[in-house]
């Protein structure tokens, strides 16, 4: 997945290519299963924004910041959410 | 603990069993995890509640009185398990669900239900309450939190959100019982009336979907039933409405690939509504206290030292503090045996009080400080929030083997012992993930391991030293309990692979903020833990204690007495404990046992040990000590118990014991599943006895296999 820049500046990757402290706004959730699911009932939803605080050491999870509390999720999940990145 | 609730007020005939509690009008309590739920239930009922397991399952149910309008008409209240959402298919949804449909047996449609709603995270909380609200049935949202929210900078408009809502909301502040008074008036007020429903609408296409199956005829669905039929995770059971739902979900497929998405945006929308209407947000962009918090506990560097660091503390903790209660409890029923002993007449029933009742209950309080210890642990480090953060830093790790970060804490306690361990697989939501937590959980080398160490070590391998300065003793400790984390990798690895195989289970999980425990919470989380594991595993142990007891007494060995004199010097030196030992049950078992052990270097003297060791582990010290008649009072530093254990001979005139065979023999005891304790409490959290069995079989299994390459690799390198 590439990132690319619209017209307005702002850039569309995947959550898991946001740099640490990044904010951004979720665009669309792939995949159908229950873990996308579970991730919008989280409130991962397009339009939410979001906000990257770290990642596990190791390649471990990313922590999120999301409707003003903070989420782990891992980095296979974390591609599968596309974002706008906000400069 | 049985928290008793035979009050006079309650044991009135309708009402004798709390449990089913016929007749009483149920309200639940909904929320999610971390919301405050607990501490609410905790306050409104007080300790009259009572914890016990939804049929089938082992989700907890916690249930309690409430005296809403009286002491003397005290209601039933129902704390549902933590949750986020009513739709996934984890067990604790499915459970919530079903009560809220009135579809569990012994638990009535609630008449009313508290959504408990945390003020510093209205969004996500509100969530659930929005799909409770689509049941229809009167709904009293509790607002927890809202002194927390109040100093973040978020004023909500009460009054404004239960407008829009169509539901009272009440502030509480459960530890300071304030708001209580309050949501009782509300609960009252709702009782008997009928919900407002969900305020939200889909599009066009799908409302007309439910609605068409709505209308029909055969099926007699409510809104939120329909819903579910057309967007659940699983499609309904029965024909024709699965036919039906089935239809309706091609056709909306077919329109947009998002259409499952819908239910879960019309939500969130009305939310982002209510929430834009109803609360003032005046913080700046801050970091919160929590986010500078975790700039050390989630460090990439300092933050695993930092566990790492917690976790010797809980250790050190719990291996100084809780011997010295252990060591009591066990003096203390050695004096109760004592006492029945000079008591009562020698004979069988004095027997079976002292070497099988006390000694079986004894041998399972006595597990009860170090429970104790480690659930304290637990719950404070739940409550605060750190294990969320252990988990985080951990997952990695974990995930590489195939298991959830949320199973690194149970597997670490089970270094301590793995009971409180094995219990504390519960924040494991995935079934599979769960068992294969459990099954390698043992291998862990846990407290009542280290008398077998000490005492081999300290008969073989004493004050030998490698370098000058780094003794044996602690290097061979050190192996072992590598030995049983490798084990258990390999283990967990090969399983996550064959028998419990489950896509990798995905992560994602709220990061609570930190927060001061409440430590009446705590308490009471500890002893309705330990409780739980007194009353379920103690039964099983007891059984067992007694049945070990008569292998190790029958047939009766009867002292001849006109050979005393005759003999004086045999019966001087041969204890007759010794010779019953030798000819019982379990000594004829040792014997029979004898070939299959001998190729782990082990003779039959061992075999007794051994058998009367699948009770407990360190049971094998003081089995040995019978056998080489040292007195049972013996322990694993004993320097008579070392000498004759060094000094034992084979038939054949050799030393039974070789550096090499006491090698072999802890090998064999980091992986036997050598505790009926644990047995009792698999049994227990998996419901079945179809994965305890397995576990000792496969456990003892590896052991033996362990064992036969420790010793037949030795003796060919030219050892022993």
């Amino acid at each position: 997945m590439s990132s690319t820049i619209s017209l307005n500046g702002s850039t569309t990757s995947s959550l898991s290519q946001l740099p640490i402290g990044a904010h951004a706004r979720v665009l669309s959730i792939g995949g159908t299963g229950s873990t996308a699911r579970r991730l919008m009932e989280m409130g991962v939803i397009p339009g939410a924004p979001v906000r990257v605080i770290k990642s596990a050491p190791l390649g471990g999870p990313l922590e999120i910041c999301v409707r003003g509390y903070h989420l782990a999720l891992r980095q296979t999940e974390a591609r599968t959410i596309m974002v706008s990145n906000e400069q | 603990m049985s928290v008793t609730l035979q009050s006079p007020v309650v044991s009135n005939p309708s009402e004798q069993d709390p449990q089913i509690g016929a007749g009483a009008v149920l309200i639940a309590l909904a929320g999610n995890p971390n919301a405050g739920k607990t501490t609410l239930f905790n306050a409104l009922t007080g300790m009259r509640q009572k914890v016990a397991n939804y049929p089938g399952v082992t989700v907890e149910r916690k249930e309690g009185w409430w005296a809403l309008d009286s002491p003397a008409k005290p209601l039933r209240l129902l704390d549902l398990p933590g949750l986020y959402s009513l739709d996934a298919t984890s067990i604790d949804e499915q459970i919530a669900r079903n009560v809220l449909l009135g579809k569990v047996g012994g638990v009535p449609a609630p008449v009313v239900t508290i959504a408990v709603v945390d003020a510093t995270n209205l969004e996500r909380n509100l969530y659930l309450v929005t799909q409770i609200l689509e049941y229809g049935r009167p709904v009293v949202v509790a607002l927890t939190m809202s002194d927390l929210a109040k100093k973040a900078g978020v004023e909500i408009d009460v009054a404004a959100m239960s407008n829009s809502l169509g539901v009272p909301v009440v502030p509480v502040v459960a530890a300071q019982r304030t708001g209580l008074n309050e949501l009782s008036a509300a609960v009252r007020k709702v009782l008997g009336s009928v919900g407002p429903g969900a305020g939200w609408r889909l599009s066009v296409d799908a409302e007309t979907e439910i609605d068409s199956l709505l209308s029909a005829d055969g099926f007699r669905l409510d809104r939120r039933a329909a819903i579910e039929a057309i967007y659940g995770d699983d499609l309904p059971v029965d024909e024709p409405l699965r036919t039906a739902a089935l239809s309706a979900r091609e056709r909306l497929a077919a329109a947009s690939p998002d259409w499952w998405q819908e239910p879960l945006l019309a939500r969130y929308q009305w939310i982002e509504t209510i929430v834009g209407e109803t609360v003032t947000h005046r913080q700046g962009s801050a970091a919160t206290t929590s986010e500078k918090i975790d700039g050390w506990l989630t460090h990439r560097f300092f933050g695993p030292l930092i566990l790492l660091g917690v976790m010797l503390l809980v250790f050190q903790t719990i291996f100084s503090w809780a011997s010295v209660p252990m060591d009591l409890i066990d003096h203390g029923f050695g004096l109760l045996a004592d006492l029945v002993r000079t008591n009562m007449a020698p004979g069988l029933l004095t027997d079976l009080l002292t070497d099988g009742v006390i000694a079986g209950v004894g041998g399972v309080l006595v597990f009860l400080p170090q429970i104790l210890l480690l659930f304290f642990f637990i719950s404070i480090l739940e409550d605060t929030g750190y294990m969320a953060r252990a988990a985080f830093l951990m997952d990695r790790l974990m995930h590489g083997v195939g298991l959830h970060g949320k199973a690194f804490m149970p597997l670490l306690s089970s270094f301590a012992c793995a009971i409180p361990g094995i219990m504390a697989t519960r924040t494991i939501e995935n079934p599979k993930d769960r068992i294969a937590t459990i099954m390698i959980a043992p291998f862990m080398s846990c407290s009542a391991r280290l008398p077998v160490y000490t005492l081999m070590i300290g008969a073989f391998f004493a004050e030998q030293k490698v370098l000058g300065i780094v003794s044996v003793g602690a290097i061979l400790i050190l192996a072992m309990y590598l030995l049983g984390i490798v084990v258990a990798i390999a283990v967990a690895f090969l399983f996550k692979r064959t028998i419990l195989k489950a896509p990798a289970p995905p992560l994602v999980m709220e990061m609570p903020p930190y927060r001061i425990p409440n430590f009446f919470t705590i308490a009471h989380d500890m002893f309705t833990r330990a409780g739980l594991f007194l009353k379920r595993a103690g039964t099983v142990i007891l059984a067992i204690s007694i049945v070990l007891w008569a292998l190790a007494s029958f047939p009766r060995y009867h002292a001849p007495a006109s050979d005393a004199n005759a003999s004086t010097s045999e019966a001087a030196t041969v204890d007759p404990h010794t010779i019953q030992l030798e000819q019982s049950f379990a000594g004829r078992g040792g014997k029979i046992l004898e070939p299959v052990i001998r190729p782990l270097g082990f003779d039959w003297k061992m075999g007794i040990a051994l058998i009367s060791s699948f009770a407990a582990r360190e049971t094998l010290v003081s089995t040995l000590s019978i056998i080489y008649n040292v007195g049972d009072d013996a322990d694993e530093k004993s320097d008579s118990l070392i000498g004759a254990v060094r000094g034992a001979k084979r038939e054949d005139g050799k030393p039974a014991w070789t550096p090499l065979v006491a090698l072999s023999m802890m090998v064999f005891f980091v992986l036997a599943c050598q505790c009926m304790s644990t047995v009792a409490i698999v049994r227990r959290e998996t419901n079945s006895w179809r994965w305890p069995l397995f576990m000792v079989a496969y456990m003892t299994a590896l052991a033996w296999i362990a064992s036969f390459i420790t010793f037949q690799g030795g003796r060919l390198l030219g050892f022993g």
